[in-house]
Order: structure tokens, then sequence, then C-alpha cells
């Protein structure tokens, strides 16, 4: 049995190790791959050692540098947090191999190795850290690394989007990093555990309030709800086809992750207030999101749209706030990550084999590629909600508790936003791959089927992430009742600080 | 920028800066100073010897990519953590050794390790502005 330590410790270990050497053997490509290679599988395993650890309920905590809670910093592991991180370790893993192929020469002249592994260490950071400053310093690392892989290729339209991208993404760090400081002004500490003890004791609950929706906005930005997602659909459609799925992936739901852990352990003493705004951005993302998707044809661009409405069911559950609610937002977050980072894997497999992300300029794949054509049914229906796919059962648990908790407007919103999603599955499925094939899509299509490599390193992603999404939808009791039970742990509370504070807590012996 | 004045005082700016940058180093660990500060003097010291000169120059001086420091840097500050893990307590905390009545810590690894990252940083900035 490994101890708390080691375990908390490697699944941030093994992307810093990633970065570190693979900033070292920046001039061998060939040995950057085997690295970055090395360091996913290890994120990977790492983070199934440490579901195994906390699947039962247990907490996990430990201090970096042995500076006792609330003085030095912690990073805690509990149900939530180790899913996301284990489905951080799967996408490590699956777009780490798909980003093998196509233009891998030329994103790798371009650093694009330990850029891919400072994301991942953002991200797993931002995931166990249980220090709200630290978590700052972990978003940070996540921007800087982003926006290095976002302008890759040097295009024109890619310095146009990363310029976009690093202005709007710095506006919600600052307005991260001021709600930091009115927290520390008020309380007088940062760790989350101390913070969820102090902040109900204080007097100005107004001012909390206050910052809570601070920091609404700074989560909010970077998990791209209503009106703050600008930055997203003005980016993701420049990067290459790795790139853009393992955004697709993880950046937005670190923000919704931080929105989820804040409005459960920390500001959950105004959520007669808090509810009903959160509810209406809920609703709001999901509508522009999907009627944003319907105007458009470029793939990238209608799975952009998506993501950010998707993200208005994830916040669904969280303005709900009851445990079957947050247990179908963590349902909703995994659900969605395997699903939409498969997607953009198989649009990046349409434009290799069609030769274009422009729907007018693809056709004919279900002719050509049956296969290719049903792994994208799986993730696109799924999408959609429709049975037996994950993306039913995390809808149905979302609705289910709105019309429990009498929101009916919110689950008619989310049941109306559901069709509209399967127009635009529809709309990929007929132009890309029904209809007939445009003049000169030949060539792209012959040099698929010369290129065994090419298709086995992005097929083999594809099918992995279809069979999870599949497995989820067919034996969805495993995975809805994980998510319930953490749902319940978030609520509850006190195991979290109980495990980083220790029962007695400092909030207690303050005068 | 091949100015005169700047590449001779760099003659004596260089090593000054070095030396200092070592010292503030050391000094950090019980006064003010450490890797950071450290890392930044000797960076810019290197800057004002590759700026009159350029790119080529840098990476003489420097025998490797700025890049490849950042990395030796990285694998410092995590290798410091380490030995914690293997004595089961927590990450970074700094094990200590007392050979011959000096005191050698895993902290002075890290602060090396900031140091290292913080030149390889600021000059691989720097190497992407200097004329060849």
């Amino acid at each position: 049995m490994m101890n708390a330590h080691l375990l908390l410790t490697l699944p941030i270990a093994f992307p810093l190790a990633g970065v570190a050497l693979c900033a070292m053997l920046w001039a061998k490509p060939g040995a950057q791959r085997i690295v970055s290679l090395i360091a996913s599988f290890g994120l990977l395993l790492s983070s199934i050692a440490l579901l195994a650890a906390v699947h039962d309920g247990t907490v996990l905590a430990t201090q970096f540098g042995a500076w006792p809670a609330p003085f030095g910093i912690s990073f805690v592991a509990d149900m939530f947090s180790a899913a996301m991180v284990l489905i951080t370790g799967l996408m490590a893993v699956a777009v780490g191999v798909y980003g093998l192929v196509g233009d891998a020469k030329a994103r790798e002249q371009a650093f694009y190795h330990p850029l891919y592994q400072g994301l991942l260490l953002g991200v797993t950071g931002a995931f166990l850290t249980g220090d709200i400053f630290n978590l700052y310093v972990w978003f940070e690392v996540m921007l800087i690394s982003s926006f290095g892989l976002l302008v890759l290729g040097g295009t024109r339209a890619q310095l146009d989007a990363g310029i976009k991208y690093v202005t709007l993404n710095l506006v919600a760090t600052t307005l991260f990093l001021m709600a930091v400081a009115f927290t520390y002004g008020m309380t007088g500490t940062l760790n989350m555990a101390d913070l969820s003890r102090v902040l109900p004791t204080l007097e100005n609950q107004g001012l909390v309030t206050t910052v809570a929706i601070l920091f609404l906005v700074a989560f909010g930005s970077k998990a791209a709800v209503f009106p703050l997602f600008f930055w997203l659909p003005a980016a993701y459609h420049t990067a290459s086809a790795p790139v853009v799925a393992i955004f697709a992936a993880l950046l937005t739901k670190v923000g919704v992750y931080a929105i989820i852990r804040s409005f459960t352990l920390l500001f959950d003493g105004d959520a007669g207030f808090t509810g009903p705004i959160i509810g209406a951005v809920a609703a709001l993302t999901m509508v522009t999101g999907v009627l944003g998707a319907a105007a458009h044809f470029d793939i990238r661009r209608i799975l952009s749209f998506h993501i950010i409405s998707q993200i208005g069911y994830m916040l669904l559950g969280v303005a709900i706030a009851t445990p079957l609610a947050i247990g179908g937002a963590i349902l909703y977050v995994i659900h969605h990550i395997v699903v939409k980072a498969n997607l953009f894997l198989i649009a990046g497999a349409i434009k290799a084999a069609g030769g274009s992300f422009e729907l007018k300029e693809v056709g004919g794949l279900y002719r050509q590629l049956p296969f290719l054509s049903v792994l994208f049914l799986i993730p696109a229906l799924s999408l959609a909600g429709l049975p037996p796919l994950s993306g039913f059962w995390s809808k149905f648990v979302v609705i289910k508790a709105s019309l429990d908790a009498g929101h009916v407007v919110l689950a008619a919103t989310g049941l109306v936003v559901g069709v509209l999603t399967l127009y635009s599955m529809l709309k990929i499925w007929n132009e890309a791959f029904w209809k007939a094939a445009p003049e000169g899509a030949e060539a792209a299509l012959k040099s698929w089927r010369n290129d065994g490599a090419t298709r086995v390193a992005m097929l083999v992603p594809i099918v992995t992430l279809a069979a999870i999404t599949l497995t989820i939808g067919l034996f969805a009791e495993p995975f809805a009742d994980y998510s319930m039970r953490a749902g319940e742990q978030l609520l509850e509370k006190s195991a979290y600080t109980d495990a980083v504070l220790g029962p007695r807590s400092l909030a207690e012996a303050r005068p | 920028m091949n100015s005169l004045i700047l590449r001779t005082t760099s003659r004596a700016v260089l090593p000054a800066a070095l030396l200092f940058s070592v010292y503030v180093l050391l000094r950090g660990h019980n006064e003010p100073g450490g890797g950071f500060v450290g890392g930044l003097i000797a960076a810019a010291g290197i800057a004002v010897h590759a700026l009159p000169r350029g790119r080529d120059a840098l990476m003489a001086l420097l025998r490797m990519s700025p890049k490849t420091i950042i990395g030796i840097g990285l694998v410092l500050g995590l290798a410091a953590g380490l030995p914690a893990l293997l004595m089961a307590e927590p990450f970074l905390t700094h094990q200590w050794a007392f050979p011959g009545g000096v005191a050698l810590s895993t902290t002075l690894v890290f602060d090396v390790g900031v140091y290292l990252a913080v030149v390889g940083s600021v000059l691989t900035f720097l190497s992407y502005y200097l004329e060849n």
C-alpha cells in the first residue's frame, strides 16, 4: 500500500518530469516522444492508483514541504478530484498517441511535447490542490502552456486567435487574483479547507457573496459560460487536431471543476442568491452555445460551440445543488470529456481522410470508410443524449434533479438543447459522411489508405474513447453510483476539511 | 546592437554578475536572496555579454541551449523533492546531512534548480531578440 504523500505527488511529478526532460531534450524530437508518452502513461497509472485509494470515500491529503495546513500548501484528493485526475490521465495517453502522426514533425519543432506536458501539469495540479492561491498558480501554468500550444503553427490566424485567447484569459486570471486577495483580506487564510470553516463565521456575509460572484466570473470565463465565452470560439478552430482535442477535453473543465469545488466547499452560505444566478447562466450558456453551432460549417467551430452548450448542463447541476444534481454534474463532466475529445479526434481523422475541416469540402466518407462513420456516431449521438449512450444517463440525472427541485424551465431548456445538439451532429453526418464526395477529395483518401501508421495512431485512441463511451452507457450503474457518492462527499464537506486540518480545526481554536 | 561601450564594460560586468549571483544564491538560505534573484542577476550579466555580440556568442558562452538549462533546473527542482517521498514524508520536505559539520540539504538543490530555470527562461526569451 502506497502512502498518501506518494499517491498525491506522482500525478504531478510525472508531467513535471515530462516538461523537464522534454525541455532538456529539446533538439531530439524522437527522444521527446518517448519521454512524453512515458510521462502520460505514468500519469494514467498513478491516477488509477489514486482513484483506487479514494473510491471508498477516503479523502487523502498531504502538505508539501511538511508545513502544516493552513500555513503550507495542501494537496487533497477526494472522489471528485481523483476521478478528474484519472480522466486527465486517460486523455493524456489517448491524445498523446494521436499526436504522434499528422503534422507531428512540425509541431515537435515548435516545442510541442514540453508544452503538452506543461498543460497536463497545470490541469492535474489544479484538480489536486487544496489551496486557492495555488489553484491560481496552476491556472497560470495551464494558460502559458495552452498559449504555446495554440500558436504552434505560427500562422496569422493562430496568432490572431492566440492574442484574443491570452487577453481574455488574462482578464479572467486577474479577476481571480483579485478575488483571492479579497478572500485573504477577509479571512487571513487561503487554504480551502480552512476557508470552508472560517467563511461562515464572518460577520459581513454580504462581502462573502460579493467575492463569491467575483470567483464565479473568473472561473466562468475559464469554463466559457455565457456571456464570458468569447475567447473559446475565437481560438479553438485554429489549432491542430490533437491540440484542440486536449483543449476541448480539459481546459474548460478545469473552470467547471473550480466552480463546483468553490460553490460546494466555500460559498454555499448564500445559495438562495447565487443559485438562481448560476441557473440563469447555465440556461443561457446551453442555448447560445447550441445556436452558435447551428450557424457554422467548419467542424471545429461547430464542436467548439457545443463545448459551451454542454458546459451549461454541468452548471445546471451546480445551480440546483442537491446531492443528485451535483452527482449528475460530475457524471456529466466525466462523460463530456471523453465524448468531446473523441469528436475532435474524429474531426482530425475527417481532415486526414477527407482533406478538410470545412463541411462543404468533404463528403462521401460513409461509402468509403463505414467504420469511421460508426465511430463518429457513437460520441455524436452520446453528445446529443440518445439512449443507451453515456450522454443519455448524464442528461437524465441532471434533468431529473432539476425537475425534482421544481426547476421546470431549466429542465425544458436542457431537453430542447439536446434536440438542437442532435441537429448539429446530423449536419456533420449529412455533410461529411452522407452526401456525395466533392471534386478532388480522392487525393486525401488515397493518402489515408496508404498511410497505415497514421490510421493506427488515429483510430486506436478513437476506438478506445468510443468503447469508454459505450461502457459508461451500457454499464452506467457503477459510474452513476460513483458520481452520486462523490457528489454527497462534496456536500458533506467534513471528510475534506478533516483530512486537511485534522478533526480539531484551527477555526475553532481562533479567538 | 554593436556598441563599443557595452562590449567593453561587459568584460567586467559578466564575471562580476556571475560571482555575485552565486553569492546571492547561497546567501538566500538564511537571508534575503535565493535562486530566483540569483538567477536574474546571472541572466542580466549574460545578457550584457550577449547583447553586443549576438546569438552565436550567447550559445558559445552557454555551450548548450538555454532551453536545456530550463530542463536541468526543473529536473533539479523535482529531484530535490523526491528523497522525502522515500522517507515516507510529504513531497519537498527537505532532508539534511551534516558531513564534517557542514550543513548540506536538498533545499540547496532546489534553489540551484530555481536558479538554472530562471537563467534558462530569461535567456530563452532573450535569444529570440538577439541579432546574429
